[in-house]
């Protein structure tokens, strides 16, 4: 299964190309000066089903090893590589180099609103503070039963969609909100209260609600659709935050 | 250089380390040390489900579990691991529904549960719906859950920090050190990846739950970051590793990437087909044919591509046919993989079948542990306070190939056990000394290759290992083949001795994670390629051509592989120490530049089963 340059593409591939990367560094020294954020350049040769990621690791491996990014599983599970590829948060590792008009140089920025540690890699602990915030856990009371507590398929269905969070971070900072507020909860973590706001067997709903309530909470949200289009998931979010909205109004969930 | 204190380090935070933790953090002062943000790690790729004869759906009894599981191991199975595993299944399973786990549902409202490859009922009389699944997410909510779970309980986890050293009062590696001689953990050394700075964890307990070490291979369904690391760290200290020639390869990597579609594709109506569109698995076997476990499958895969019978411009691989299921069913049931097949490969599986080829999986063997999870020093003795569960350890419950689904159980099972063990010990255990500067060699290591000038790339030197991995020690191994990979192996550690790197910094240096964890990865490879050297057999996932059936006589042991200094050195080999063997199919040993490897052997654990032959 060995690719090489010359090699026949695999199935559903297009044949290989250049690409050029333009990536935003940010290279702290050892001795504390701060650094410059610049644009640097570099030249790959990629082939037909080749992502971003493995464009990146191209560089880092033949070219620059100083250029730094975190990434993990490699498509699409685990959350490590969010960026900010063309100027859209996306996963270096869901994004192929040829879905992206490899004509012209592809611009990979850090994610916005969180504060950068080097090059592509940001801080994600303010990310994790508001998602920790929102007691994203099942909450019941009384005797556990012995076997699996029951659950219908339909209310297994009604919160489906936002099990599939990833917390990745694309959506929260693809938030206009967001980026000029960082106290903002943000669509992650709403996303995971509702998560738990629509599972039937969850009795904490009205204390996440009371905390979502606060003026950084939902209200905050300005309806963008930013996060729906970012989310790697394939998450409906900003439906997902209206349920919130209309479950704090109504008091039904 | 920062000291910490805690009864119980868990080094690692997927779902084996956490599942620990949850134990451990209620009951003693616990840390959990993890290279990733913990909702990163690889147990959230897991797709299919996990086994546990609940019987929601129809009749099913978790002595029929245990039967699959060893016979699913080709017999190297400990059966009496297998048997507590197949037991407390049942509650692991509601544990994690109590937990909030979104499980799919039957119509009556309880866990719903499929088919899955070697799950059988009664003794493999028809497949068996046992696993309990959430469409083809199951790891990503068990990781996501118990990631919930420790945010409610508090569990305090030290992110984007790499161990890097295991610390024990003897060194087993560095000298003798006669049986019976009492082995005590001290704690772990650590980087901290966003200063650079040196962390040093002193604890009574520590456990190892660091996953397993795929990126040994070039196409494999791994993480980047499954590097070996805890397994590793435990070798370097003399602590024997078991049964590593047995590695799962999984049949149905996406062509071309090894990015897994999950076996839970065949559990609902899957058929692999070859280029002439037959569903050869009727051929090699006729009772379950797709849902044989996983060896078969990819030796079969592997073996019609071989004869001239794959798909595709190259023939290289053979067609996943799902166009018979309704799109619907598709969406419900198997929604990430289809779209997997879609994103990388351009395929619609609802019109066209999905070009599929082994991907390395999965480590049978690891550290030895006994069900209690602790670390076995030899065939018999302890590390006091070393624990280790999930794919890092070896207890063994999956033997020679582990049946789809017992990992995820596994984790879950034994990982619990682990917590609870090591926090025990250490509520009653004393503090044992660490040694003086217990970070000198880390810090050594790690500014030597951080400040080496032109050197050796460090992504020349994996590529070589990874390449000669697939092309000598995969699905298919012979006497040659192997000899290859070792000498192979052997240079490459020449040229690891000078790797460099060209970041230089202190700050979030992956440049330097990457020389080491490919120091990691050398140390793995070496201990599969002898072990697979040494096995002149085939069993479960070792499969020897020039030896091609399993012979229980001479092989039915588990093999222990053991870092020793050199004779020269003064290492008493054949002592009565009962590191290594003297006599027999495992008096084995490989001689390295700055030290040996030797080989023993451990006994399997019979209750119930008598070995049979396997056949499905």
């Amino acid at each position: 299964m060995t690719a090489t340059l010359d090699a026949t593409p695999e199935v559903g591939a297009v044949p290989s190309f250049e690409v050029t990367l333009k990536v935003m560094r940010y290279l702290p020294s050892d001795d504390g000066s701060t650094p410059v954020p610049h644009w640097d350049e570099f030249r790959v040769q990629a082939h037909g089903t080749d992502r971003v990621l493995d464009a990146l690791h191209k560089v880092k491996w033949e070219q620059d090893g100083s250029l730094t990014f975190r990434r993990s599983c490699a498509h699409g599970v685990c959350g490590s590589d969010a960026m900010r590829i063309n100027g859209r948060n996306r996963l270096a590792c869901k994004t192929l180099l040829k879905d992206l008009d490899p004509s012209k140089p592809i611009t990979v920025e850090p994610i916005k609103g969180l504060p950068v540690v080097k090059d592509l890699v940001v801080d994600m602990e303010p990310f994790f503070a508001s998602y920790r915030e929102i007691m994203p856990f099942l909450v019941t009371t009384g005797t556990e039963p012995t076997k699996e507590r029951r659950q219908s398929a339909e209310q297994r269905e009604r919160f489906d969609d936002t099990t599939k969070c990833i917390l990745c971070a694309a959506c929260t900072s693809s938030c206009p909100v967001f980026w000029t507020d960082g106290q903002y909860f943000g669509p992650a973590a709403i996303v995971n209260a509702h998560r738990f706001i629509f599972d039937s067997r969850d009795e904490g709903g009205a204390q996440r609600l009371e905390i979502l309530n606060d003026k950084e909470g939902v209200w905050r949200c300005r309806t963008t659709f930013n996060c729906t289009e970012a989310c790697p998931r394939g998450i409906e979010i900003t439906k997902a935050i209206q349920e919130v909205k209309r479950a704090m109004i109504t008091r039904a969930f | 250089m920062q000291t910490h204190q805690y009864d119980v380090v868990i080094v690692g935070a997927g779902g084996a380390g956490m599942r620990a933790a949850l134990e451990s953090s209620t009951r003693v002062r616990t840390a959990v040390i993890s290279k990733l943000y913990p909702t990163r790690s690889h147990t959230g790729a897991a797709q299919g489900g996990m086994c546990a004869a609940l019987a929601n759906v129809e009749e099913d009894n978790w002595e029929w579990h245990t039967f699959d599981t060893v016979k699913g191991g080709d017999y190297l199975v400990d059966q009496d691991a297998a048997e507590v595993m197949a037991k407390e299944a049942i509650d692991a399973v509601l544990d994690l529904e109590k937990m909030g786990l979104p499980f799919n549902r039957t119509p009556e409202g309880k866990i719903d549960q499929r088919r899955f490859g070697g799950h059988t009922r009664n003794h493999g009389e028809a497949a068996v719906r046992r696993s309990c699944y959430a469409a083809d997410r199951t790891g990503h909510m068990i990781l996501q859950t118990l990631y919930q779970q420790c945010v409610k309980n508090d569990v305090e986890f030290f992110n984007e920090f790499y161990v890097l050293d295991l610390l024990v009062d003897h060194d087993l590696a560095a000298g003798h050190v006669p049986d019976g001689e009492e082995v005590n953990v001290s704690g772990v050394v650590a980087y901290e990846l966003a200063t650079g700075e040196i962390h040093v964890f002193r604890a009574k307990s520590v456990v190892l739950a660091t996953g397993g070490a795929g990126k040994i291979f070039k196409t494999t369904s791994n993480a980047h970051t499954l590097t070996g690391d805890g397994m590793a760290l435990a070798y370097r200290r003399g602590i024997p590793l078991e049964d590593m020639e047995f590695f799962q390869f999984h049949p149905t990597g996406l062509a071309g990437l090894g990015i897994l579609l999950s076996e839970a594709a065949r559990g609902e109506g899957g058929i692999l087909r070859n280029a002439q569109g037959e569903r050869f698995m009727e051929r090699y076997a006729p009772t379950i044919k797709d849902l044989a476990p996983r060896d078969i499958v990819a030796r079969s895969m592997a073996n019609e591509v071989r004869e001239g019978r794959g798909a595709g411009p190259n023939k290289d691989y053979v067609l996943l046919d799902l166009t018979h299921l309704e799109p619907a069913h598709i969406d419900a049931k198997l929604p990430d993989i289809t779209e997997f097949a879609r994103t990388y490969l351009g395929v619609e599986p609802y019109t066209e079948p999905v070009p599929v080829y082994p991907t390395a999986h999965y480590a049978m063997g690891g550290v030895p542990t006994n069900i209690e999870g602790e670390v076995l020093r030899n065939s018999t003795d302890v590390i006091r306070g070393l624990y280790a569960a999930g794919e890092v350890a070896c207890v063994s419950v999956h033997g020679s190939n582990r049946l789809g689904t017992n990992s995820l159980l596994d984790i879950n099972v034994f990982g619990k056990r682990a917590g609870i063990s090591a926090a025990q010990y250490a509520a009653g255990a004393q503090w044992v000394d660490i040694p003086e500067n217990p970070a000198a060699t880390v810090e050594a290591e790690l500014e030597t290759i951080r400040t080496r000038g032109d050197g050796e790339r460090v992504a020349d030197i994996r590529r070589a290992l990874q390449e000669t991995m697939d092309a000598n020690a995969q699905v298919f191994r012979t006497e040659e083949s192997l000899e290859q990979a070792l000498s192979d192996l052997k240079a490459l550690r020449k040229r690891f001795a000078a790797v460099s790197v060209q970041d230089k910094s202190r700050t979030f240096n992956t440049d330097l994670l990457e020389a080491v964890e490919l120091g990691f990865l050398l140390d793995i490879a070496e201990t599969v390629v002898v072990g697979a050297l040494n096995r002149k057999e085939s069993r479960g996932g070792h499969f020897r051509e020039d030896y091609p059936d399993r012979d229980d006589k001479s092989y039915m042991q588990h093999t222990m592989a053991y870092r020793r200094p050199l004779a020269a050195k003064g290492h008493r080999l054949w002592g009565s120490d009962s590191d290594g063997d003297r006599k027999g199919s495992f008096a084995h040993t490989t001689v390295f530049d700055d030290y040996q490897v030797v080989l023993g052997s451990k006994p399997v654990t019979v209750t119930r089963y008598q070995p049979m032959e396997r056949k499905y």
